[in-house]
Parts: C-alpha cells; structure tokens; sequence
C-alpha cells in the first residue's frame, strides 16, 4: 500500500497514469462512438479539422473520418504494443531465467544468442521478418515481439545471478525441489517485480517500431493504425499536414503515458532509487 | 598497446556472433516468397520454367541449403556479398555507395546528441528539482515519446513549406554543380533536419543518462574533498565531476549504436536520402533478398566497428579497465 501511495504522490507518474487512462477509454469506446468502418468513405476528402462538426478532426486524402481512425488506432495501438510486449517479456524471461540458473555453458550458448540479436539493428531484423513472413497484424505483432526480447532476458538474467545462490534457494535445494520448482517457483517471483517495471520500456518502444513500420507501409495496410495515416499523409504534406500530425500527436501521448506509468512505478517500487 | 590487446579479444570475441547472426538470417530468408531468380523472371517479364531452371543452376539456387550457406559463407570471405538483381550490379559496390552517407548521418546525429545531451544534462543536474531541471527533465521525456519520422514531417512542414530555410529532402542539390567548399555547404545543410530527427531521441536519452550520473558522482568523497580546498563550483564540475559521469554516456554509444542505425532507415526515408537505410527499405519493398542479406552484414559489422571504437575511447578515459584486463 505503501507503493500505491508513493505512486499517487508524484505529478508525473499520476499525469502518465490519467493519459493511459484515456487512450485506453478511446480503444473502449471506438465502436460505440464510431460505429461504422473506420477505413470507410466517410466524406470529401481533406476537410481542415474543426471545420465541419460531423468529422471534428477532419477527412484524409481519401474522405475517411480522421477522429474514427484515432479512435480505432488507440486499439491497434495497444494491441500491438501489448502482446508484443508479452512476447518479449515471456521469451525474456525464460532465455535469462534458464541462463541465470544454470550458468556454464547453457548461459553461454543463450547469451550468444542474444548478443547476436542485439548486434543487429533491431529495425533491421524488423525489415527481415516482414520481408519473409508478410505484413498482416499477427505476424508484425509477432516481429515486433521477437526483436525486443534481448533486453529484458539480460534483466532477469543478471536478477537470477544475484538470486541463485540466496539462503531461500538453498533451502528449497535442501527440500528436494526440482530445478524448474526453483527457478519459475522460488526464484522468479523474486526476479519479476524489476523486469514488470521494464516491460513499460518495451511496450513504448514496441509502439515506436510498429508505427514506423507502418509509415513505411510494411504493416498491416487494412487495418486503421496510426503509423498508417502518417504515411497516407505525406502525400499531402505541403498543404494538408494535419493528417500527418493528428495521429503523430496520438503515439506521442500514448508512449509519453506509457513511459512516465513506467517511470511512476519504478520510483514507487524502489523509493531509495528515486530521482535517479 | 594494453588497451589494443584489450580492446582485440572483444572484437575477436565478436565474430561467433557475425557467424551466428548471418546464418540465422539466411535460413530465415530461405523462408520468404520468391528468390533472386523470380525477381529477375519478373523484371525481365516473365519466361519459360526451362530458363527459370538454367539460372537457378547458374546462381547455385539448385543446391541443398547447407551447401548454398557453405557457398555463402565462403564467397563472404572473400568479401564478395553476391549480385543484386535489381540494381544489376555487385552487393557490395551497391552497399558502399551507400555507405557514406548513412555514416556521415549517423556521426552528426550522435555528435549533436551526444554534446546536447552532455550540456542540458549538466544544467538539469546543477539545478537539480528547481525550474530548469524540471523544463529539461520534461522536454527529455516528450523527445522521447516524439516518432522520429513524424518529427521528421513536421520539421518539414515548418522549415522546408513555410520557413523554406532548408531543403525539404535529398543529399545534395542535383539542380546545380557544385564543388569545393560550395558542395559541402550544401550537403550540410541537407544534413540539418535528418540530423536533429535522427538525433532527437537520443538526445533525450543522454540527457537523463548524464543527469544521472552527475547526481551521483556530485555525492562521491573526492568531490567533497575538491570542494573543501577551494575549487569553484565550475571547476568541481568540468575538472572532477564530468570525467567519471561521461563513462557511462560513453557505453552508451556502443549499445545505441544498432538502434541508431535502426533509426536511419525511417530518418533516410523521410528524407529520401541515399544512404545504407534506404537501401534497406527498398530491398524489403523489391524483394532483393541478396541485398538484404549484404545490408544485414554491413550492419552487424558496423555495430561491431562501433563497439570497437567504444572500447578504445573507455580504455582510455577509464585506466582501470586496462588494468583489470
């Protein structure tokens, strides 16, 4: 509780707190306010925002309602940001728990392989991995998940080298448990709160790669993402840049929330640490 | 020559992991649809199975897998990196013509960080909690939220459109001939906003880096003791302090090293400039895998390179790395 309240005490973590909150709101409520598809004709095209109270934040190149699409966006958003998140954090774990523990030549081999992926250019890898596999939703979640694991696996790997050989461990040895009873049973729990933390890390830059993958027209074209319109609205940049910039201002927020969340919580788990 | 020893065993440590990623890579694109030789039928409009069948043999396509990595790997030794089909030259000429100006992105993005980065991180951290900690700090955290490529855009919007300070995109201006001094000039200014957009969010990152770092060495005993006989405050500051809270600024260029590259293929897009990012893209949207396979090297051993560097400028900013090795 005391956690809670250290958290609600900081301004930052409490205004990241708040606009989490209301992008989570807008992917809520996007089919209810916007009933119709979001990548459907809606009007004529590039009408200025604010000018027509049926489309408040304007029409795109191709008359499709620019409010609808960030609405629809906040989903895509966090949908990728999430399970790609999860995927990272899950393979994270299980390559540093596994190197952590049991040390030698497993954690050899494992960090191996993750000095390899980390030698590579992550978007690089990106690019490689929608090359092969294609560029629908499952498969750029998927990519995006896989090229952000290295980090979080160096996390729990350095928390379980520091764990391994604690009192409880060798207690729990003693007991007659099995190694995997230790490790997911014993020992991750301890190891968890500090890579939760940095999962905020992940889920922002997550955000980041796949809405610049999708600027790119690299991901999912049939779905309403706001890296999608950005690109639709260099077309017409010179004179109608607020289809560009609508949906930039939507990720900066939503990162920015997820960051300052993640900051907030960080501070308020290890208050020794604050400021820092 | 201690620090070159150090500093070689790293990079020696370094080409397992070379091996390893471009053997992932290239049975991962054993994967992808179509190979060089459909690409090549394509562009050349189509063709009978029996001419599909003679080039594959030519380029070695019929092999086993294990035998075309084998073959692979070997030709990499050499430093061939094969045939781009698209650009109907060498890989590797294709990439080095490349190269330039990616890293000449790259070094003024990590410069105009990496100082910026440095000054406002001393600034938020001499006044730290009061008003330009907390401009800074925020700032910091926006920079860091903000897409490059849509900052990139609206730098466009601003500068290029309406301000028309800047040219909206390219390398150089190809309107005019230009040599000498007038040809860097030019380059340079259509340098400025790929730089500032490439560099923005490291930016961001440095400066909390180095923030945090100088809060902490500020609260070190030798600080304290330089303070107790006398030295002013910016003496303490430039003298003792920044020395040991650039250490960590300086790994850090090693580990961002790969995201900035990253970084650059959406940054030359934006811009639409020549560089290894680009060709990166372009490789992915043409299906030229054999390029894509080259650009993946080139840029692990890039990373690599830079690591190297890294290594070097620690050993010597901190002796007791030498020493320890």
């Amino acid at each position: 509780m005391d956690a809670v309240k250290r958290y609600f005490r900081s301004p930052a973590a409490v205004a990241g707190l708040i606009l989490l909150v209301i992008v989570v709101a807008m992917a809520i409520s996007a089919g209810w306010l916007y009933p119709r598809d979001p990548l459907a004709l809606a009007g004529r095209p590039l009408i200025w925002p604010f000018s027509n109270p049926r489309f408040l934040l304007g029409t795109d190149n191709s008359g499709r309602d620019i409010a609808a699409q960030i609405f629809y966006g906040a989903r895509i958003s966090l949908l990728i940001g999430g399970v790609a998140t999860a995927i990272a954090i899950l393979i994270g774990i299980l390559v540093g728990a596994f190197a952590g523990y049991y040390g030698g030549w497993v954690d050899n081999v494992l960090m191996r392989i993750t000095e390899a992926f980390q030698t590579l250019p992550n978007f690089v890898l990106l690019l490689v991995l929608v090359a092969v596999f294609g560029s629908t939703l499952t498969t750029v979640t998927i990519a995006v998940g896989v090229v952000s694991w290295p980090a979080p696996a160096r996390l729990t790997r350095a928390e379980f080298l520091s764990l391994r050989n604690r009192e409880f461990v060798q207690a729990g040895r003693i007991l007659g448990m099995k190694n995997i009873q230790l490790i997911f049973g014993e020992i991750l729990p301890n190891a968890l709160p500090p890579v939760i933390v940095y999962a905020s890390v992940v889920m922002a830059v997550a955000i980041l790669l796949e809405s610049a993958l999708a600027f790119l027209r690299l991901s999912d074209p049939n779905v309403a993402s706001w890296g999608n319109l950005i690109g639709l609205g260099r077309d017409v940049l010179r004179v109608q840049w607020y289809v560009s910039a609508i949906p930039g201002i939507a990720i900066l927020v939503t990162v920015l929330a997820v960051s300052l969340v993640g900051q907030g919580l960080n501070d308020a788990l290890n208050p020794r640490l604050k400021g820092r | 020559m201690r620090i070159l020893g150090l500093a070689g065993r790293r990079l020696a440590a370094s080409i397992p992991t070379l091996i390893l990623i471009l053997i992932g890579v290239f049975l991962l694109l054993q994967f992808a649809p179509g190979d060089t030789v459909d690409a090549m039928m394509a562009q050349m409009g189509g063709g009978d199975a029996a001419t599909a069948k003679e080039l594959r043999k030519f380029y070695g396509l019929d092999l086993s897998i294990p035998a075309q990595l084998g073959n692979y790997l070997w030709r990499l030794v050499r430093l061939d990196l094969g045939f781009s089909s698209i650009y109907g030259k060498p890989v590797a000429t294709v990439i080095l013509e490349r190269l330039p100006p990616t890293i000449l992105l790259m070094t003024a993005s990590l410069s105009f960080a990496f100082f910026f980065g440095l000054v406002f991180g001393v600034i938020a951290a001499r006044g730290v909690n009061r008003w330009p900690d907390t401009l800074i700090s925020t700032l910091g955290l926006i920079f860091y939220a903000t897409p490059s490529f849509w900052f990139g855009l609206m730098a466009i919007v601003v500068f290029s459109v309406y301000l028309q300070w800047l040219p909206p995109g390219g390398f150089e201006d190809i309107g005019t001939v230009r040599t000498g001094i007038w040809r860097v000039f030019d380059i340079a200014s259509h340098l400025v906003l790929p730089t500032l957009t490439l560099g923005l969010i490291f930016l961001a990152i440095y400066l909390r880096i180095m923030r945090a770092s100088i809060l902490e060495v500020l609260n070190l005993d030798y600080v304290r003791t330089a303070r107790a006989k006398g030295l002013d405050e910016t003496r303490v500051v430039t003298r003792h302090v920044l020395r040991n809270a650039l250490l960590p600024m300086v790994t850090l260029i090693g580990l961002q090293a790969g995201t900035m590259l990253g970084g650059s293929v959406v940054v030359e897009s934006v811009f639409s400039l020549p560089g290894l990012g680009r060709l990166a893209y372009e490789s992915v949207v043409q299906r030229d895998l054999n390029t894509l396979l080259g650009i993946v090297f080139v840029s692990a051993l890039l990373v690599i390179t830079v690591n190297f560097i890294v290594d070097l400028i620690y050993a010597r900013l901190d002796p007791r790395i030498t020493a320890e090795g």
